[in-house]
């Protein structure tokens, strides 16, 4: 198992799973809120649509490209 | 820092892979660039919970065989950095790769058309779910209503199935005309005709189209049109896509034509431009048999096997035929530009609504009243709506062609600098 925090909560999922895997399994599914103020999820699933981009270690990546690590810090909030 | 290759191919999946491949024997220096974690593309994406069929696994181990073919996983392009130079990006940052062939594998995305509450939470492209699933998406024990139009939605509801979904309905906006004139002529093609008894479920109903997807917070329910008919249904997931279209993007940034809505190539799968090739769905969506059959073509062209690449036309002529069927049975209904209302949001990045934009010119007029297509996804998925519902062709790509780090666009301005 490997463990994460997601929004500061930890977060422990099996090998192979994907961060957008993670944001249902340990929260809401949400990915980020839109500049209307919508909480929004992952949409397309292969890296066009940038719904799913979330704050992995202070840097912007796409939760559906990105496997879970060790010790990776999550963020929805933006 | 900047590598050096005889053959770039962008893009991983079925088409790339097979360049690859084809090319590898001529003992050329092979580069594979592709933005997900593991090869395959969209139709073999690999996952926690994907079953790779014997295909996609002969082809991994074929290229994991082949010393000269180098796979760069997790990395992006990012711009046309100089002649035959290209900028990627990857975790650890920005470099160059310069080449003397280029072969574009760059696939196809869906078309997402808006509808009203289509930006809630359970909302998913067809093919998307099916690729969050794959990658480990929980979806056991929820209501999943299937929706769009095309082969995809019965891939995509077998894979939820597969996956514990509760599937309620499949909602194909083609008619049971078409539908049954493109079953008629599935036994042309036994390997789909298979396919598609496998993937049939009793569920799939013709003539019919989301109107909208229902719920406050998260998706509680889909509002569909059955044959005319209005029908509820309470679920948790809905995954709705109106078939693909082409990523031509890199193409156009390289200066290659574009022809219908893909980027245009000869019978050798070359580009308008000397050097550069294209293949698979990027040229026009076809599946993965006609991917594979031009990702060999153009990987043999590449290296000047000009008899290889004659001896594949056959086959290519067989998947193109295929190809013309599935375009022309799942041609979209001119109704389904009537889903969105007016305070539905089109651009998903900018949150710019249908109506903001219905009465402009152009693209350019609506984006510089709107901002709408000026977000994050640079009008990947609205510019393709706005090409359905309005006929405005798509945007012009810009640099940095996908979102990057300033420390790769540092990179970039240095390289122009020097130049």
């Amino acid at each position: 198992m490997i463990e994460l925090s997601l929004n500061g909560q930890a977060l422990q999922v099996a090998d192979g799973y994907t961060v957008a895997a993670a944001l249902c399994l340990g929260g809401d599914g949400n990915s980020r809120t839109s500049v209307g103020g919508q909480r929004r999820a992952p949409l397309c699933g292969m890296g066009v649509c940038q719904e799913c981009r979330v704050s992995i270690d202070g840097q912007r990546r796409l939760a559906c490209q990105t496997l879970c690590r060790p010790g990776m810090r999550v963020e929805t909030r933006a | 820092m900047t590598r050096d290759f005889d053959l770039l191919i962008i893009g991983a999946g079925p088409a790339g892979m097979a360049a690859a491949l084809a090319a590898a024997p001529s003992g050329a220096r092979i580069a594979l660039i592709d933005d997900n974690p593991a090869p395959g593309g969209q139709i073999w994406r690999d996952g926690v919970q994907a079953q790779l069929p014997a295909g996609a696994r002969r082809y991994r181990q074929a290229l994991a065989a082949a010393t000269n073919v180098q796979l760069f996983h997790s990395t992006r392009v990012v711009a046309v950095a100089g002649p035959r130079q290209l900028l990627l990006e990857d975790e650890a940052g920005a470099w160059r790769a310069r080449y003397a062939k280029l072969i574009l594998c760059t696939g196809a995305r869906e078309l997402l058309l808006p509808f009203p509450g289509w930006t809630l939470t359970g909302v998913t492209g067809a093919g998307g779910l099916q690729a969050l699933i794959k990658g480990g998406v929980p979806v056991a024990g929820e209501r999943l209503v299937v929706a769009g139009s095309g082969p995809l939605l019965l891939a995509s509801a077998a894979s939820a199935k597969k996956a514990g979904a509760r599937l309620q309905c499949i909602a194909e906006q083609a008619p049971l005309a078409a539908l049954t004139s493109f079953a008629l002529q599935l036994p042309r093609w036994p390997g789909k005709l298979l396919q598609a008894a496998q993937l049939f479920d009793h569920q799939y109903r013709a003539d019919s189209h989301v109107l909208a997807a229902l719920g406050s917070e998260r998706l509680e329910g889909v509002r569909l049109s059955q044959g005319g008919k209005i029908r509820e249904i309470p679920c948790e997931r809905l995954a709705c896509g109106f078939g693909l279209i082409p990523n031509t993007q890199l193409g156009q940034a390289l200066g290659c034509r574009i022809a219908d809505q893909a980027i245009a190539v000869d019978d050798w799968q070359a580009c308008s431009r000397d050097g550069h090739y294209a293949a698979g769905e990027c040229t026009g969506f076809g599946g993965s048999e006609l991917a594979l059959v031009e990702g060999a073509i153009a990987g043999h062209a590449a290296v000047g096997e000009q008899d290889q690449v004659r001896a594949l036309w056959p086959q290519r002529r067989r998947w193109q035929a295929f190809a013309d069927q599935l375009a022309r049975r799942f041609a979209l209904a001119p109704r389904l530009r009537q889903l969105a209302a007016a305070d539905t949001l089109v651009c998903r990045c900018e949150d710019v609504s249908y109506g903001e934009i219905a009465g402009r010119s152009d693209w350019v007029d609506a984006k510089l009243h709107s901002r709408c297509g000026m977000g994050a996804c640079q009008g990947r998925v609205c510019g393709g709506a706005a090409e359905f519902l309005f006929g405005w062709p798509a945007p012009a790509p810009r640099t940095p062609l996908s979102p990057a780090r300033i420390d790769s666009l540092v990179q970039l301005a240095e390289a122009n600098e020097a130049d």
